[in-house]
């Protein structure tokens, strides 16, 4: 291995590591707010991915579908909620949110779908379909069963996973996509050759972490989530709604899933099962910083980014089993360092 | 009185029931959801074009769905032998499932047309046949073509699993007695992010040409990252790549890669005296009048061709059995391992006792992408 090689592997790493990353850190504010070991986070990254690719050419991407019939279904959960209760305010915010917004970006996806060659409307179109799946599927599938142990969740978390899987092979097919490359760039540094895309991956990665840290350290709705994931019991006697914390932290996970699904979609190929690979990787990452750090999962997923590109390089057919195998230390090391939390009563 | 009237019953019912019988009933398993599913799918809408009968026979096709889960496919063939009293079978999408499929249908003795290749010594296929080319047919017209260029060194870099394996191989059977060299083994997996550390290697190693072992849009990856990086030799792919989403997906980058594939893909472009020309257009004509402009792939033809295949047999083995009986499946077993030529949208099938695939050379074209599309290399 020349400079040169050792160069272009570390360009690579660090571009998918920071795509790891930021899955990491949805994986994250998940967990620590809803304790929801977040299997489908995969799956907004292939959604956003395909339908950006689909729009591209022309067509309306089938994750629409997903996005009214969850929210239909949200509604009708809603008004059966508010007819118990007898009371009908809340009602048409809810038909607002879930049936008139849905429908609203359904129609801007066909409008932009007529619109091949702008870029920016896409993008737009994209992760306004994506980021509204996340408090659907908290209110659909995680919601009623909010209070369940870690390992309920985590059941519920994989047959959602199963079921987005299917939608996605039902709505894109087998085969995989490719968006077409954002402005084609190309810096040349020294001996490197650096490409647009790894940039736009670093910087937007770069931004999204920074914009999680001020929403996280400035905002009354970022301190309600930090709230939360400190003292459930706590932050609901001070008046933060648990299910909206929940809503909150699933927009955010789903948000940063549309984000990773754009940035990747011009770099490789997404297939509809494509996700789970990834989320998985930026699960290392979250394992690493033991599922509450921000600063060592990002850390971590780095590190993962790196084994990865440079076990590609030296032994191409064993870098999957490498790369999880990273799982064992860490877990070792955490296992020792750390005293032993018990489960939290079930109530 | 009475009683000859009964009699005339009964034998009417006999008739009536012996009719039924000679229904010719085939099964199909195949995986049209999980890892197999963008082939699968091809597999299973052959079947819309199917004729209402077989070698003269109604036909009754049972479909089960295997989900590309070899454990799925092996109870489904059972199910279809033991339940439906099948007289021969179809299946499936992906290797483990198809050599599942192939062992039960040694125990249960009955006849399969495997869909996709097997991981069984000849000695193991007895109930066997298999319709598509074999890997090795397939990969010797791109080791032709690249003695042809003098080509002396093939990297290789395919997907880390069975496929992979068995590109790789048919490519060092026939590479090495030809003198060339392969230098490097690189593996990827489909939903791999980058590929970027495989392809350095390769072209560190400088090859006079690579060689792809992937299939459908997954064997795009590794060719963009080599040309992104500036490899401005021959690239190979193999059989599992040609179809259309490869090009979408590849785009300007995989422009001249070179791939062999059965003849139904370019049945325009063979020449009038090819004997597989009428038919695979005749096939292909109907499929995309039914799936749309392109939609023609080599796996629907593999369906259809396994039809064809029993097409020809039932009739002989309907000569000395009657379908739904064991010594049908028997007969049909023994016609279809001497059937000749039989004229499919993949080749002419001459099968042997020894050779139960029976495709030669004329079941292989290399095809190029030439503006976007597949086109013969000729």
């Amino acid at each position: 291995m020349d400079l040169a090689i050792a160069l272009w592997l570390c360009q690579d790493a660090v571009t998918n590591g920071a795509i790891y990353a930021l899955i990491a850190l949805a994986l994250v504010v998940v967990f620590t707010v809803t304790r929801v070991i977040f299997v489908p986070q995969g799956e907004f990254i292939s959604y956003a991915a395909l339908s950006l690719a689909t729009l591209q050419s022309g067509k309306v991407p089938g994750t629409i579908y997903v996005l009214i019939g969850g929210g239909i279904l949200v509604a009708a959960l809603d008004t059966v909620a508010v007819l118990r209760r007898k009371s009908v305010q809340p009602l048409l915010g809810s038909l607002l949110a879930n049936i008139f917004l849905p429908v609203a970006i359904a129609a801007a996806a066909w409008w932009s779908a007529s619109r091949p060659n702008d870029l920016i409307l896409q993008i737009v179109v994209t992760l306004a379909i994506v980021t509204p799946l996340g408090p659907i599927l908290y209110r659909l599938a995680f919601q009623p069963l909010a209070d369940a142990s870690v390992l309920v969740l985590l059941i519920i978390a994989v047959a959602v996973h199963y079921v987005l899987t299917g939608f996605g092979l039902a709505f894109f097919g087998g085969e995989g996509l490719r968006a077409r490359m954002f402005p084609d760039l190309q810096f040349r540094i020294g001996i490197l050759n650096i490409s647009g895309q790894s940039i736009g991956v670093i910087i937007t990665s770069a931004l999204l972490m920074v914009l999680l840290a001020l929403i996280f350290g400035r905002t009354t709705y970022g301190k309600a989530l930090r709230a939360t994931a400190i003292n459930r019991i706590g932050a609901r006697l001070v008046g933060i709604s648990y299910e909206f914390s929940g809503r909150l932290s699933f927009a955010l996970a789903a948000l940063i899933g549309a984000v990773s699904g754009i940035l990747v979609s011009p770099i490789t190929t997404i297939y509809y099962d494509t996700g789970l690979m990834i989320s998985l990787k930026g699960f290392i990452g979250a394992i690493i910083g033991g599922m509450t750090s921000y600063a060592v999962a990002v850390i971590g997923s780095l590190m993962v980014g790196f084994l990865e590109s440079y076990a590609s390089f030296l032994a191409s057919s064993f870098k999957e089993s490498i790369v999880f195998t990273l799982i064992i230390p860490v877990l070792l090391w955490r296992s020792l360092m750390t005293r032993r939390v018990e489960e939290e009563d079930e109530s | 009185m009475y009683r000859k009237i009964l009699l005339t019953l009964a034998l009417t019912v006999g008739f009536a029931a012996t009719a039924l019988a000679q229904e010719v009933t085939i099964g199909f398993t195949m995986g049209t959801t999980g890892p197999g599913a963008s082939l699968g799918i091809h597999y299973k809408n052959a079947f819309q074009l199917m004729p209402k009968t077989i070698g003269g026979y109604p036909v009754k096709f049972i479909m089960l769905e295997d989900k590309t889960d070899a454990t799925e496919a092996a109870k489904n063939g059972r199910e279809l032998i033991t339940q439906d009293k099948v007289d021969a079978f179809m299946g499936s999408v992906a290797v483990p499932s198809t050599t599942q499929l192939a062992q039960i249908a040694n125990e249960l003795k009955t006849p399969l047309m495997a869909l996709s290749p097997v991981a069984l010594p000849p000695d193991k296929l007895e109930w066997t046949f298999v319709v598509p080319q074999s890997t090795t047919l397939m990969m010797s017209a791109v080791v032709d073509d690249m003695k042809k260029k003098g080509v002396k060194t093939v990297g290789y870099i395919g997907f880390s699993d069975s496929w992979g394996d068995l590109v790789l191989k048919a490519v060092e059977e026939k590479a090495e007695p030809a003198g060339i060299k392969i230098v490097t083994n690189e593996r990827y997996a489909r939903a791999d992010t980058s590929v970027t550390g495989q392809v350095l290697k390769v072209i560190a190693a400088d090859p006079d040409a690579v060689v792809v072992g992937g299939s459908g849009t997954g064997g795009a990856l590794p060719h963009i990252g080599l040309v992104e990086r500036g490899y401005r030799k021959q690239i190979y792919h193999n059989h599992g790549t040609v179809n259309r989403e490869f090009i979408k997906v590849g785009g300007k980058s995989v422009e001249g890669a070179i791939a062999p594939t059965g003849p139904l893909i370019v049945p325009e472009e063979l020449p009038i005296d090819n004997p597989v020309k009428k038919v695979a257009l005749d096939f292909t004509t109907r499929y995309e009048q039914t799936f749309g402009p392109g939609s023609r792939n080599a796996f629907a033809g593999y369906s259809y061709d396994g039809f064809l295949l029993l097409d020809t047999a039932v009739p002989i083995a309907a000569k000395t059995a009657r379908p739904g009986t064991p010594e049908f499946r028997q007969a049909l077993r023994n016609a279809l391992e001497n059937v000749k030529n039989v004229v499919g949208t993949h080749g002419v099938y001459n099968m042997t006792p020894k050779d139960h695939n029976g495709l030669d050379e004329r079941a292989r074209v290399l095809v190029r992408v030439d503006n976007g599309e597949w086109k013969l290399l000729k």
